[in-house]
């Protein structure tokens, strides 16, 4: 496929859509933002797009729990629709408020449940009990995962207050990593794992994103939209040649995956 | 219909962090027996389901069963040895509940419309407690008397939702024959703020028009006259005696701050001080506008609330100007007592400066990182006399069309209110931001309170900016202070306009016509629009589910019209309305204050005089803060707050990239020193322009593209030696625009920052003026950070260190003011930061911090822990004047006008030829060691420590966990 068409969905208090417009442009994507609304009333309105993002913010006021008022939207409109998209073959991008939408759907890690039918993983408040905006390194926990590039270890911010991903029980967690479901792990620059900051929010198993079993989804909490330019970087004048951008990989990796193989 | 409650808290396992949080503050409360509290989210729901679809409802939307439990019905306190209190905060009435609205359109998508929801938190606490300590912990940790309501125990019946409905009922008052006392009486009984003159000026209008004024006439009256929205006394004549010379002013603002942007008359300013905020050019497409605003009486009162509709608040300045402009950056800048204050020395009426810190913080970070605006740029001071009237500074900065920048309402226009509803929140707030504090205006002014709520200002934002593209309305403004009596009376000054109230959605039953049309129920703007635009904005608006309803029209008629289904409750002449307002005459008086030097003794080594400066508060990082705030959303962020190796050493100002495809940048800095205003609020003044371009300058901004804007708060200015001290800042202000061709833009002042206590003392805050800055980057990838970059570099110093400790910090550790003042010389400082912007565009310094609060000492060693290397400094190599001779005040003077920037040795050549009959020095090198050693001019090291104790004593004192 030539053209690539991505989706940017819009919600009330979602705000971090156009950065993520223009992330997804510059990898090459014809890229729109559209509110969700539009895609409640008409459903085929998916039919033509090949990537469908869940931007950062603050979707309905994280109400209730973050991410929770939009994804109770999704499923009862349009679960569907997004079924459908992923059956296709396409891909999903949820970015922080993104990333606990997927999860609080279930889109995310997908085809785990518990006994009971409820969802097996969350994301809850941070320790620290407080928003943070901080930068932290990613390790690349997978190779199934399109968007991702093994072995390539990024710099991202985060900014969040619930960003801490739980699972329901131990042995969910065993099975997510064994089933190579966690994409990135917060580590130090020397890619070790560690508690705060390096794990900024207190996750399980230093869990940063996640995929699922077709490796065309993936959440994650830091924010690669935020890191496209190198004056982005929090001491860019410190780097040398070369440095730098490290969120640009995620969306041209899409991009390429869906040029090739859709 | 049934009443529903549910109860939600965390699975044992899982961290309670507010539980956890609160614990915390009822320890600093001084109560040590609650071992533990566990927090439960309450759900109050009214609606026609039965038991199975309720306990669907908890699980799969209000319970997170991974991590919580849920209760339907009214739990009560767990069994065990350990005694339980159980509190619950319920929201008083009328109160805007966003969470609840979130939860009706839950149920809603899933199939079921609630008649009521409500939202309430509920506090377990274990451990023994007194009743009084119970009533402490409730009114000083848990709720706000002002719009919480407390209920104890697990009977006791939550606030009804419910409110009366309102009965029409116009009422007249009758003034015409009131003598003076008798007209302050209505002006204090009403709430009006109006003094003796103004009511007077009030009466024989409507003695010529041989009728009385009604209720919600006399209340437009007040609001539009109010300090807060017409600046009575910067704008009145003055006169001063100046120590002991008598000077004159016909209008204060106009002979000086206006003056200097009209002298300078810069091509690239848009709109000064005519719109909701001052617009500069950007590029050929686009102009930025900025705005900054305090709200400090609401925060003392309500530090959540206050601070979140502060920030709310300024963001529609922006919004409402010109067609309307897109919110790209905010910034935010506190004074609070000092946050280690014991509870028995805080006045009654006043919550302790770190709660009102804290909550400040998280008003401000709710609010602006909700709204996806990233705040950037900030200050915090403390001072004990901020601690009744802590101030709330919040600022705005918007991105405009060129094209966009002016607007045209024209009569025949429809009035349409756009966002949120209307409620008795924020009733009187214009006034009551006026006048003075007392220990009484925690109960009595509680209905000026305001509740944000920035998911509804959010979706008015996404929606006003697709209708300004398409060109659907005419004219905009937003619903500030005096709520729809100051949008409609403004717009429609040169028109007229006919409202009619009854239309303007509620939210709940029960205000009366005066409460609607004052209201500053927030997240509100006021638009004009075509008729035939009518249905192409309605749907806009509907498409993403913001109200939006037409109020009444713009006439031609040049009066203002009031209307309650159909009958006429108010009419006023839009000209005595803006034009009637009396002028008034002040007195001002200044006086030199007699000040002395404190001849500290001289000591060989200042390392623990360092180390304790970089512990006070205003010098110590702000990190707990700014990492709060989401100070990178939007994706423009070029320069942070925080930068240098570890992302943690202080940014002299922030950079951002408004336009993502576009390399062109935008600085923001500010600059102030209340301390200096002690000393003679001139120098204050002018040292923080100052500082705010210096600032600006270091980080890469254009020296002749930067706009000023000014936020006087001060006290009683009906005092002449208070309203001297303003006009000695004032005539700074001109001064130092003119010096630096930096025109003032904007601005805004809060007077009346005064307390009364109740034992009859009245507290005023230190004069304090906050200069913000703006300016244009050419190059963002030009943009020079403070932090060190590379051993081996060399270190110089840019400007003229003098003999100027008064108001320093280090003579603050000692206890001390002093009198030498930092003074400016205002040709000399504009020609270095000249020179500096040429050194950062033509890449000679890789790194540039400006030397401010702590001096020449606490600069380099902030350089020297952000870049994590480390520093040797030696004092023979710094231009100083010829009084400068004390090695304290070589290295803790706060002289103005000073740069340290780091030059690698190959560019050395061209730096120093660059800053030719400048006063510079190369004043030392970066090296590999990891300590800052200053060597004062007889080589002896009188600062010699490890960069990691600095930095830690610099970021300990602020860091809150």
């Amino acid at each position: 496929m030539d053209k690539v068409n991505a989706i940017v969905l819009r919600a009330a208090g979602v705000n971090c859509d156009e950065e993520t417009l223009y992330a997804l442009q510059l990898a090459g994507a014809a890229a729109q933002r559209i509110h969700i609304n539009r895609v409640i009333e008409n459903l085929s309105l998916l039919d033509k797009y090949q990537i469908c993002v869940f931007p950062g913010g603050f979707s309905y006021g994280d109400d209730v729990s973050a991410g929770k008022i939009l994804a109770n939207q999704i499923i009862h409109h349009i679960s569907q629709a997004l079924k459908k998209f992923i059956e296709d073959g396409k891909l999903i991008l949820g970015i922080c408020n993104g990333f606990q939408v997927l999860v609080k759907t279930g889109i995310l890690p997908g085809t785990l449940h518990t006994e009971s039918g409820e969802l097996p993983v969350t994301i809850t408040d941070n320790d620290s009990g407080k928003f943070e905006d901080r930068w932290v390194y990613l390790e690349p926990a997978t190779d199934r995962c399109v968007f991702i590039e093994h072995s390539r270890r990024i710099y991202l911010p985060i900014a969040h207050g619930e960003g801490k991903v739980v699972t329901k029980d131990e042995q969910i967690l065993e099975e997510i990593k064994s089933e190579q479901y966690v994409a990135f792990r917060y580590v130090d620059k020397d890619g070790n794992t560690g508690t705060f900051p390096v794990n900024p929010n207190g996750s399980a198993d230093s869990i940063a994103g996640l995929t699922d079993s077709t490796g065309r989804i993936l959440g994650l909490m830091p924010h690669p939209e935020r890191h496209i330019h190198r004056t982005q970087h929090p001491h860019w004048r410190r780097l040398n040649d070369g440095e730098g951008a490290d969120g640009r990989n995620i969306f041209e990796n899409a991009v390429k995956y869906v040029k090739q193989n859709l | 219909m049934r009443r529903w409650r549910f109860e939600v808290f965390n699975r044992a396992g899982f961290v309670d962090a507010h539980g956890e949080g609160i614990l915390d503050d009822i320890r600093e409360l001084g109560i040590r027996t609650v071992e533990a509290v566990h927090f439960t989210k309450v759900y109050l729901i009214e609606g026609d389901f039965d038991r199975a679809f309720a306990e669907r409802f908890a699980r799969e939307l209000l319970c997170d069963m991974v991590c919580q439990e849920y209760y339907i019905g009214r739990s009560s306190a767990p069994a065990g040895p350990v005694k339980a209190t159980l509190i619950e905060v319920h929201l008083k009435s009328g109160v805007t509940d966003p969470v609840a609205r979130s939860v009706v359109a839950a149920l809603k998508d899933m199939g079921t419309k609630p008649a009521n929801v409500r939202t309430a938190r509920k506090y377990i606490l274990l451990g023994q407690i007194t009743d009084s300590q119970r009533d402490s912990i409730a009114r000083r940790v848990l709720a706000n008397d002002c719009i919480e309501e407390v209920i104890y125990g697990s009977d006791a019946e939550p606030p009804s939702p419910h409110t009366r409905p309102y009965e029409l009922n116009v009422n007249e008052i009758c003034i015409s024959n009131l003598d003076d006392d008798g007209l302050i009486k209505v002006s204090k009984e009403r709430d009006l703020f109006l003094n003796a003159v103004e009511m007077r000026t009030i009466q024989a209008h409507y003695k010529d028009l041989g009728r009385e004024p009604t209720d919600v006439e006399l209340e437009t009256l007040a609001q539009t006259w109010s300090e807060h929205c017409v600046h009575k006394t910067l704008k009145s004549s003055v006169d001063m005696d100046y120590d002991g010379r008598q000077i004159h002013f016909d209008n204060l603002l106009k002979e000086t701050v206006f003056k200097a942007t009209k002298e300078l008359d810069k091509d690239w300013c848009i709109s000064v001080f005519e719109d909701n905020a001052g617009v500069i050019k950007f590029d050929d497409q686009d102009a930025v506008c900025f705005k900054v605003e305090t709200h400090n009486h609401p925060s003392a009162l309500d530090p959540y609330g206050g601070a979140a509709t502060g920030i709310g608040g300024v963001i529609r300045d922006p919004m409402g100007t010109g067609m309307g402009a897109k919110p790209i950056a905010n910034t935010d800048i506190f004074c609070f007592g000092l946050p280690d204050k014991k509870q028995d020395q805080i006045p009654k009426g006043v919550l302790h400066p770190r709660r009102i810190m804290k909550g400040v913080v998280a008003g401000v970070r709710d609010y602006g990182n909700r709204m996806g605006i990233p705040t950037v740029n900030g200050a915090v001071y403390f001072d004990d006399r901020y601690m009744a009237n802590p101030l709330v500074y919040c600022g705005n900065i918007g991105l405009i069309p060129n094209d966009k920048c002016f607007k045209h309402a024209q009569s025949g226009n429809y009035i349409i209110m756009v966002g949120g509803r209307i409620g008795r929140d924020g009733i009187h707030g214009a006034t009551f931001s006026s006048g003075q504090m007392t220990h009484e205006h925690e109960t009595i002014f509680s209905h000026a309170v305001q509740i944000g709520d920035p998911i509804t200002e959010k979706k008015m934002l996404d929606t006003l900016l697709q209708a300004r593209q398409a060109g659907l309305y005419e004219a905009i403004t937003d619903c500030g202070a005096g709520g729809l009596s100051s949008a409609v009376g403004e717009m429609g000054a040169q028109l007229g306009a006919e409202v009619d109230l009854e239309k303007a959605p509620l939210k709940y039953a029960g205000l009366n016509y005066t409460e609607i049309w004052i209201s500053e129920a927030q997240e509100r703007m006021v638009i004009a629009v075509k008729e035939e635009n009518l249905a192409a904005i309605t749907r806009l608006f509907d498409a993403e589910d913001v109200e939006s309803t037409i109020v009444g029209r713009f006439t031609g008629d040049k009066k203002l019209t009031l209307r309650y289904n159909g009958r006429q409750v108010g009419q006023l002449d839009m000209d005595f309305l803006h034009h009637g307002v009396p002028k008034y005459s002040r007195k001002a008086l200044w006086q030199k204050p007699d000040l002395s030097e404190p001849g500290i003794s001289l000591k060989d080594n200042y390392n623990e005089d360092l180390l304790a400066v970089l512990s006070s508060y205003n010098v110590a990082s702000k990190e707990w803060i700014i990492r709060q705030y989401d100070h990178e959303v939007q994706g423009g962020s070029v320069v942070k707050p925080l930068t240098g190796a570890n992302n943690d050493g202080p940014s002299d100002a922030a950079v951002i990239r408004p336009k993502l495809d576009s390399d062109r940048g935008l600085a923001v800095s500010c600059g102030m020193n209340p301390c200096y205003g002690d000393i003679d609020p001139y120098w204050m003044a002018l040292s923080g322009i100052d500082e705010a371009v210096r600032n600006i300058v270091c980080v890469g901004a254009r020296p002749d593209r930067i706009a000023l804007l000014d936020n006087f708060c001060w006290g009683d200015c009906s005092r002449p030696e208070t309203l001297g001290s303003l006009v000695r800042a004032a005539q700074a202000c001109f001064d130092g625009a003119m010096g630096f061709e930096t025109p003032f833009i904007s601005g805004k002042d809060s007077l009346n920052n005064e307390f009364l206590c109740d034992d009859g003392t009245r507290v005023s805050i230190p004069p304090t003026l906050l200069i913000s800055a703006i300016g244009i980057v050419d190059d963002v990838n030009k943009c020079v950070t403070m932090d060190v970059k590379r051993s081996g570099n060399l270190l110089f110093i840019v400007g003229l260190t003098k003999n100027e400790l008064g108001g320093s910090h280090y003579y603050k550790i000692h206890g001390r003011l002093g009198a030498n003042v930092p003074t400016v010389d205002v040709e000399k400082a504009a020609e270095t930061a000249r020179r500096i912007s040429r050194a950062v565009s033509d890449g000679l310094i890789v790194s540039c911090h400006d030397c401010s609060e702590g001096g020449l000492a606490v600069a380099l060693a902030e350089m020297a822990f952000a870049g994590g290397l480390g520093v040797e400094a030696d004092l023979r190599g710094l231009p100083k004047s010829d009084d400068c001779v004390r090695t304290d005040s070589q290295i803790f003077s706060e002289s103005n006008s000073r740069y340290i920037v780091e030059v690698e040795p190959t560019k050395y050549g061209e730096f120093s030829k660059l800053m030719l009959n400048l006063p510079f020095g190369q004043i030392g090198k970066v090296t590999a060691g990891g300590r800052l050693i200053i060597k004062a001019e007889d080589q002896n090291s009188i600062v010699d420590v490890d960069l990691d104790k600095l930095k830690s004593a610099w970021q300990k004192p602020l860091d809150f966990g």
